[in-house]
């Protein structure tokens, strides 16, 4: 396998093509999106001359691989363009949401982890019991829940009836740290349930395998106590393939929610990427869905690095 | 020592009052655009003005003018020029002098600047004259008598000079005007920040030293927010939620008649999808307006809370023609109109933009019509592709909101006169055009009205667009919250809004 800088080398270098097919196809789909920006940028009165500007301005008129040609080399040089609709880099807008997002992000995947991994080897371990049962439909719940009635429910009895938690936006962990807890306990509690139950049945089944291999046979013939068998063995090579699965579903994480910012306001890239798409703001779409597949790449590659680390096999 | 501790304790709590900021947090239904007065096009963004751009004119509850930078105006007897007396002594938050030259500058701008929306709204002035530095005077080419209703809005907002021509297309990102606050920050989709201006020129009306615009894009959240007392004023509470907030004794509701309207637009004469029946029979499109009632519409999906109205304006208008009033549901009348018509079966297609509202609005029109014998099919549309659908004539009916405006000019000119910008229909009668030249040439109000009955009497009989209701603009307040005005245009006026 080589050495693990020359391994990560290779593994960015193969990321560049990636990302260069992702930018194409989002440009592709968008030119394929009906409706006009210029049309809808000159607001409701709609004047002539506004949308004649506005097309000479983005420069939509031009073919397609001139725009994409133009994208690609500005992007080189670290230019994302400007958005349409806000007047404001798109670097800047992303920079600003890109906290956001992640911290909603690592929250979200702290409550899944807390819920999940722990749920899913209970229900291994205590296999065909009632905690099974429970644990199974719990986990379904959480997957079958709409995350927007979650959240609204949520709004309901935290904010409405106990007041205990602010029903919606977004507050800076730099102002006020408890008070930005406080703003995404419940976004990231809604966004972390459906991942809890993904990894719950992920642990479980992996749990499954390794707690009836021969390893943990011999473990126990020794011998050992119950306990130390489930840490010690089964736990972890049972969670190596856990591991990569969450890295992907924090890279999905990081796409941005839409429906749960919507529904709590926060001001994360699932919201700025829909506003983009519905205000055909073509520059703010791409800078984020460039941003998030390198954020995807990233993740996977953080993800095999810890393979890595964990499980000496690989290091061959 | 006893004494000192006092002092000390005491000056603490003078400084903990004189501290203490009052803050009034709004919750907006979207996202604003970009803050420029020349560019911006969102309502949204207009309720943000209201505390930053003092504009030239305002309007109260009646839709009547009244003054706000400019304390009188005045028409000269050939009605092409229109001379506006400024208010003394008004600065704007970089402490330059609001004058006349000032004026001329922003709505040069407002006729210059690339991109420009605010243009179209005030093209027909020719000259701008700065006659001493309060008084300025406006040049038209020929009479236009809703230029001043223009004033009220975003093209009366005047900018500081200085700060427009420093930042030039940036000005949207901090706009700097002579309204009662001035710019903190926007963090986009989060909030937007302002603070009390000391030197505002009305400045004993205002009680806050803060306010905080948060945009809350769902209606029961926004509500929620309300209710939890995180915003003190939410804007357009939900139809359905309204007795919630009546339930409530900590919550108030506030609610005015809109300026704008829902209406059908029929597909007149646009391309292949205009040669239908519908498109080329105005009894076809009289048998629908006959098959729909829009007072059940109102019931059952706006609980009776908007206005079913037949015109450009709402019936509380004043520029409303009563001698043609709505039409009662008649179904036979439908039918029958139908088979004269020779189209006993009439099927067609409705576009609408995506929205439960309107999907509602829609279903139940759908079964209205049925039962005169008429399949509507719906197609949902999101709203930009819709709007291009509209544009190239790819549509045979289509169900669309106007915001409104204040001058009834501003909500019939551009959909119904021939080749006017938005008249995506490809109406044309030369009738209706002679009325509603008519009506914008003078400022006459009685021959203005007078007009407008006769446009009013020729759109009845033609039938481009069937207007079903006026929204209501729903506010809900927290109980403490006095002294808030309610225009029919939806804005929110900080001016006289204090915590009780």
């Amino acid at each position: 396998m080589g050495s693990l800088p020359a391994y990560i080398a290779r593994r960015l270098l193969v990321a560049l093509p990636t990302l260069l097919v992702v930018s194409f196809i989002v440009f592709g789909l968008q030119l394929l999106l009906p409706g006009d920006p210029a049309l809808l940028l000159a607001g409701e009165d709609r004047d002539p001359e506004v949308i004649a500007y506005m097309r000479r301005l983005y420069r939509l008129d031009e073919p397609i691989w001139v725009q994409y040609g133009d994208w690609v080399l500005r992007v080189v040089q670290g230019d994302l363009g400007e958005s349409i609709r806000l007047k404001e880099s798109v670097g800047s807008l992303i920079g600003a949401k890109l906290w956001v997002t992640a911290e909603l992000a690592v929250l979200s995947m702290l409550w899944a982890v807390a819920i999940g991994i722990p749920a899913g080897i209970l229900s291994a371990v205590k296999r065909d019991t009632i905690w099974d049962w429970s644990a199974s439909a719990v986990g379904l719940a959480g997957l079958s829940i709409p995350n927007f009635w979650l959240g609204i429910m949520l709004i309901l009895f935290f904010s409405v009836e106990l007041g205990w938690l602010p029903a919606s936006g977004y507050v800076s962990p730099w102002e006020d740290p408890l008070g930005n807890l406080a703003a995404l306990a419940m976004p990231s509690f809604v966004l972390g349930s459906g991942v809890a139950a993904v990894l719950m049945r992920h642990t479980r089944s992996a749990m499954l395998t390794v707690l009836n291999a021969d390893y943990i046979r011999t473990a126990r013939a020794k011998g050992l106590a119950e306990k130390r068998v489930v840490r010690r063995h089964a736990l972890r090579n049972a969670l190596v393939p856990v591991v990569t699965l969450g890295a992907i579903q924090l890279g999905e994480l990081l796409g941005g929610a839409v429906l749960t910012e919507q529904v709590f306001s926060i001001p994360g890239f699932g919201k700025l990427i829909v506003d983009a798409v519905f205000n055909r703001d073509y520059a703010v779409v791409q800078g984020v869905v460039l941003v998030t597949a390198l954020a995807f790449i990233l993740l996977n590659l953080v993800a095999d690095l810890i393979y890595f680390l964990v499980n000496p096999r690989m290091r061959g | 020592m006893k004494r000192l501790i006092a002092l000390a304790f005491a000056a603490t709590l003078a400084a903990g009052t004189a501290g203490a900021q009052t803050t009034l947090r709004i919750g907006l239904a979207e996202d604003p655009d970009v803050m420029d007065p020349t560019t911006a096009r969102t309502f949204v963004g207009r309720i943000v003005f209201a505390s930053v751009c003092d504009k030239l004119l305002d309007i109260d509850r009646d839709q009547k003018l009244v003054p706000q930078l400019a304390t009188e105006w005045s028409w000269s007897d050939d009605q092409k020029s229109l001379t506006l007396k400024l208010r003394p002594n008004v600065k704007f938050h970089d402490g330059e002098p609001m004058d006349a030259a000032a004026v001329k500058y922003s709505l040069e701008r407002h006729l210059n600047f690339p991109g420009s929306r605010r243009k179209g709204e005030i093209s027909q002035i020719k000259a701008i004259t700065v006659v001493d530095p309060l008084t300025v005077r406006l040049d038209l080419a020929v009479p236009f008598a809703p230029l001043i209703a223009q004033l009220t809005d975003r093209a009366g907002m005047i900018v500081s000079p200085k700060a427009a021509a420093a930042m030039g297309d940036k000005f949207g990102s901090a706009p700097v005007c002579a309204g009662p606050f001035k710019w903190v920050e926007r963090v986009q989709q989060d909030r937007i920040v302002v603070e009390r201006f000391a030197d505002y020129w009305d400045g004993g009306n205002i009680h806050f030293d803060r306010i905080v615009y948060q945009p809350v894009v769902d209606a029961t959240v926004r509500l929620a927010s309300l209710q939890s007392g995180q915003l003190d004023l939410v804007e357009r509470v939900a139809a359905t939620d309204v007795d919630t907030v009546k339930r409530n004794s900590r919550l108030r509701l506030v609610q005015a008649t809109e300026l704008g309207y829902l209406g059908i637009s029929f597909n007149i004469a646009n391309g292949d999808k205009a040669k239908t029946p519908l498109g080329q029979d105005a009894r076809v499109r009289r048998a629908i307006e006959l098959a729909i009632d829009r007072d059940a519409i109102n019931q059952v999906v706006f609980n009776g809370l908007f206005t079913p109205g037949n015109q450009w304006v709402s019936p509380q208008s004043p520029w409303y023609v009563k001698s043609v009033p709505v039409p009662r549901r008649d179904v036979t009348r439908a039918k029958a109109l139908l088979k004269e018509a020779g189209v006993p079966n009439l099927s067609f297609t409705l576009n609408l933009p995506s929205g439960s509202e309107n999907a509602q609005v829609a279903q139940v029109i759908q079964a209205m019509l049925q039962e005169a014998g008429i399949d509507m099919k719906l197609r949902t549309v999101e709203f930009a592709t819709s709007l291009q659908m509209a544009s190239k004539g790819d549509f045979e009916a289509y169900l669309i909101p106007w915001s409104g405006r204040v001058d009834p000019d501003g909500n019939i000119w551009t959909f119904s006169a021939c080749e006017a910008a938005q008249n995506d229909a490809r109406y044309c009668n030369p009738e209706m055009d002679k009325w509603l030249k008519e009506a914008r040439s003078t400022n006459d109000r009685e021959r203005r009205m007078a007009a407008y009955e006769q446009a009013a009497k020729v759109q009845a009989a033609d039938l481009p667009r069937i207007y079903l209701y006026h929204r209501t603009w729903l506010y809900g307040l927290s109980g403490k919250l006095q002294g808030f005005q309610s225009p029919p245009d939806g804005l929110i006026r900080v001016q006289g809004l204090k915590l009780g």
